[in-house]
């Protein structure tokens, strides 16, 4: 595979509801950063991708309205997928595959705070059978903890210790939308709303977006110090049918991180695309992340701005080996109920 | 083209229809997905990677099926994706599918895409009024017809030429069994005395709404090599995209669409499209797009894109048949749309095109647009490598 690194990340100021700004006025000024501090001139990016998902807004063609913000003209090479922007970062790796261009520019974006992300994403579900009962995404992701729970020896104080940690690590992130030092009684003391679930297990309701910028072969030494290395990435999917699966577990994460190489070395830091408590320790479990600092950022418990909320994992993690230090670093991004589909990628510096 | 070299190795569709009530969405992808695998003479157990396409969610109103449908298309254990760039997503999807060969990443990928209409409700998905943008009451004929009037203003065509296209990939949809319009009866008088939807385009100047699903398997060169019937190698592919708000924009003649055919052509080293491809599958959902599209690629000089079609230059015994499926006019399934493109092409170079091959058919092009005249993708394929 030809080495691709990430040279810049730009996420914004995430926020629970910015009522001023539309999807296009928020990605923007995220899109001009991300390009500005890779020094890579726009018309000379190869290749743009993005992620995002219209019924964030309930009007189609959210990625139609971003593309006048990213100045496409004269026109672009661009693609977009339905799916959060860390798969756009995926199809953009592919494209610098081919060996023909050598940056790319892949950006996610998403206005949660217009609808009630919980019940819309219900609409993801088999629309013959299960979408018409309306499941909504906590109580799906109650069953979850409740599985997880029942076969792990874990306990609702272990969700909470996860809660206390992350929105404490989120006072030291400027982007964070809920940052708060709790304690683990504290937030038990919270009733559940969906058991074992309290509010305080569940993300914040967020506005936002990122952006990075991809460079390969002799380019990446031209623009970056200290650039992030896609060691490896790879995405795997699980059967729709909840009842199918092993929901204690996340099987299709522990797949992905055997192709992307996860498990080779023991990574630095690890960012993971969890949005619920029980989550981050389902895919602890799956990517083996005894000994490493997870979510150092808050993750999407402290900022989940949905549709890009992966992409700023992996801009997180990168931005780690950038700028913190870190030597490697794992990022995750889910997409689906209950994590039904997940992509690894594991970064490394020099 | 760079990368590993590529090739499609199985393509399979639906029958095409208004209704397709004998399945759900998950049985239309598997029908098309199933006939692709026994064209390539494989199983679900082959596949590396699914790449799905399909327009906006909101049409069947269910948000990111490819989750749904992962089962359906035997993709559970494996990558997944979902494209969609507006009306050209199956062609971009066909190139995403491509891209992972391409990059030397999987060697036998399934793509897939589709539109299930008569469980949706395309006028409406489009129509969703939104705080200071203009609403598209008239859903997308209505977007266009102002762009086709601006175009017969400026090349001087008569007013008979869109009624010529309607009729003539009519007529080549008798050809092909999965075309939803069958209307052995067309002709000019007939399409003359449809209704008037949006100046100048007739009801039957339109695309119908269809249910319908395209797939393919794209394959590495040592998987082409060894298939059981002749591959379609990938010459050339391209996307190009520009904004919809845009003073300096030709939404007549759009400069992406003229860029993304000038790279396929440079990939595929192609100087004078009409004399050195066989054929073309042109996305053509409003009759008048076609002497527009001919102009916008190269077949003709600006302007005189009508005079082409006027002459029989694109019908099916003309010397540059556009559309001998019968095209996006006599079937729409608006997802799958672009990628039945791509793959009736794929089809004439294989020799595989039934009673709708074009004879000589070594290299050919495939396109697809969308959004407002904004979004391009395009292949060029042919018999022998590239």
């Amino acid at each position: 595979m030809r080495d691709v690194a990430i040279v810049a990340f730009a996420q914004s100021k995430h926020v629970a509801n910015d009522a001023e700004h539309n999807e296009v006025e928020i990605l923007m000024p995220v899109v001009s950063d991300a390009v500005e501090q890779s020094g890579i001139a726009r018309h000379d990016l190869g290749f743009v991708c993005s992620g995002s998902c219209d019924y964030l807004i309930g009007a189609p063609f959210s990625f139609v309205s971003a593309l006048d913000a990213i100045g496409a003209w004269p026109p672009v090479s661009e693609s977009h997928v339905e799916m959060d922007a860390a798969w756009a970062l995926y199809e953009a790796w592919v494209r610098l595959q081919h060996g023909d261009i050598d940056s790319a520019l892949v950006y996610g974006f998403g206005k949660s705070s217009l609808g009630d992300v919980s019940e819309i994403m219900s609409l993801q579900l088999d629309p013959y059978y299960l979408a018409p009962l309306w499941p909504d995404t906590v109580s799906l992701a109650a069953l979850q903890a409740r599985a997880h729970l029942a076969t792990s020896g874990r306990s609702e104080r272990d969700l909470a210790a996860v809660v206390a940690r992350s929105r404490k690590a989120a006072l030291d992130n400027p982007n964070a939308v809920r940052a708060e030092d709790r304690s683990i009684d504290d937030i038990l003391a919270e009733p559940t709303i969906a058991s074992p679930l309290r509010e305080a297990d569940c993300p914040p309701v967020t506005d936002g977006a990122a952006a990075i910028v991809l460079a390969a072969g002799d380019l990446v030494r031209q623009v970056s110090k200290r650039p992030a290395w896609i060691r490896g990435i790879d995405h795997r999917i699980e059967t729709h049918s909840i009842g199918a699966r092993d929901l204690a577990v996340s099987s299709s994460t522990s797949l992905a991180g055997e192709k992307a190489d996860a498990f080779s070395a023991t990574p630095d830091v690890a960012e993971l695309h969890a949005q619920f408590s029980h989550e981050e320790l389902i895919l602890r479990d799956a990517l083996g992340l005894d000994g490493a600092v997870v979510n150092p950022s808050g993750g999407p418990l402290a900022a989940n701005p949905v549709m890009a909320a992966g992409l700023v994992r992996i801009g997180e993690a990168a931005s780690r080996i950038s700028h913190g230090g870190a030597g490697r670093a794992i990022a995750h991004a889910t997409s689906g109920p209950c994590l039904q589909q997940n992509l690894v990628c594991v970064l490394e510096g020099d | 083209m760079s990368g590993e070299r590529t090739a499609v190795v199985g393509i399979g569709q639906t029958r095409h229809a208004a209704v397709r009530a004998d399945v759900s969405m998950a049985g239309l992808v598997r029908e098309a997905a199933l006939r692709a695998l026994e064209d390539a003479e494989m199983t679900w157990a082959d596949i590396d990677a699914v790449v799905i396409g399909k327009a906006p969610d909101m049409f069947e109103g269910v948000v990111m099926p490819e989750l749904y449908l992962a089962d359906a298309l035997g993709a559970v254990g494996k990558p997944m994706m979902r494209v969609h760039t507006a009306g050209s997503v199956g062609g971009s999807t066909a190139l995403v599918a491509a891209g992972l060969v391409q990059g030397g990443i999987y060697e036998r990928v399934l793509t897939v895409a589709y539109e299930k209409q008569s469980e949706s409700d395309a006028m409406w998905g489009l129509t969703v009024p939104m705080p200071f943008t203009a609403p598209l009451v008239a859903g997308a004929g209505g977007y266009f017809a102002p762009l086709i009037r601006a175009y017969m203003a400026r090349s001087k065509a008569p007013d008979h030429i869109g009624m010529m296209v309607a009729v003539k990939d009519r007529k080549n949809a008798l050809r092909n069994p999965y075309a939803h319009l069958h209307l052995p009866d067309i002709d000019m008088k007939m399409v003359e005395d449809s209704p008037m939807l949006w100046e100048p385009l007739r009801y039957l100047e339109t695309c119908p709404s269809s249910d319908g699903a395209c797939a393919m398997v794209i394959a590495s060169e040592r998987v082409a090599d060894a298939a059981p019937r002749p591959p379609a190698w990938i010459h050339g592919h391209a996307m190009r995209s520009e904004p919809t708000m845009f003073a300096g924009r030709d939404q007549v003649n759009p400069q992406a669409g003229l860029d993304c055919a000038a790279d396929v052509y440079k990939q595929a080293g192609i100087t004078d499209p009409r004399a050195e491809l066989a054929c073309a599958e042109v996305y053509v959902p409003f009759s008048w797009y076609e002497p527009m599209w001919l102009e916008n690629l190269g077949f003709c000089a600006e302007g005189d894109g009508w005079k082409l079609t006027e002459a029989g230059a694109t019908a099916f015994e003309g010397d540059i048949p556009w559309n001998p499926s019968g095209g996006v006019l006599s079937s729409n399934p608006i997802g799958a749309s672009g990628m039945l493109r791509f793959a009736e092409v794929a089809l004439q170079v294989r020799g595989l095109a039934g009673e709708h091959q074009v004879a000589d058919a070594h290299k050919a092009l495939g396109h697809a647009y969308g959004g407002g005249s904004q979004f391009f993708a395009m292949w060029i394929v042919g018999s022998d490598k590239p």
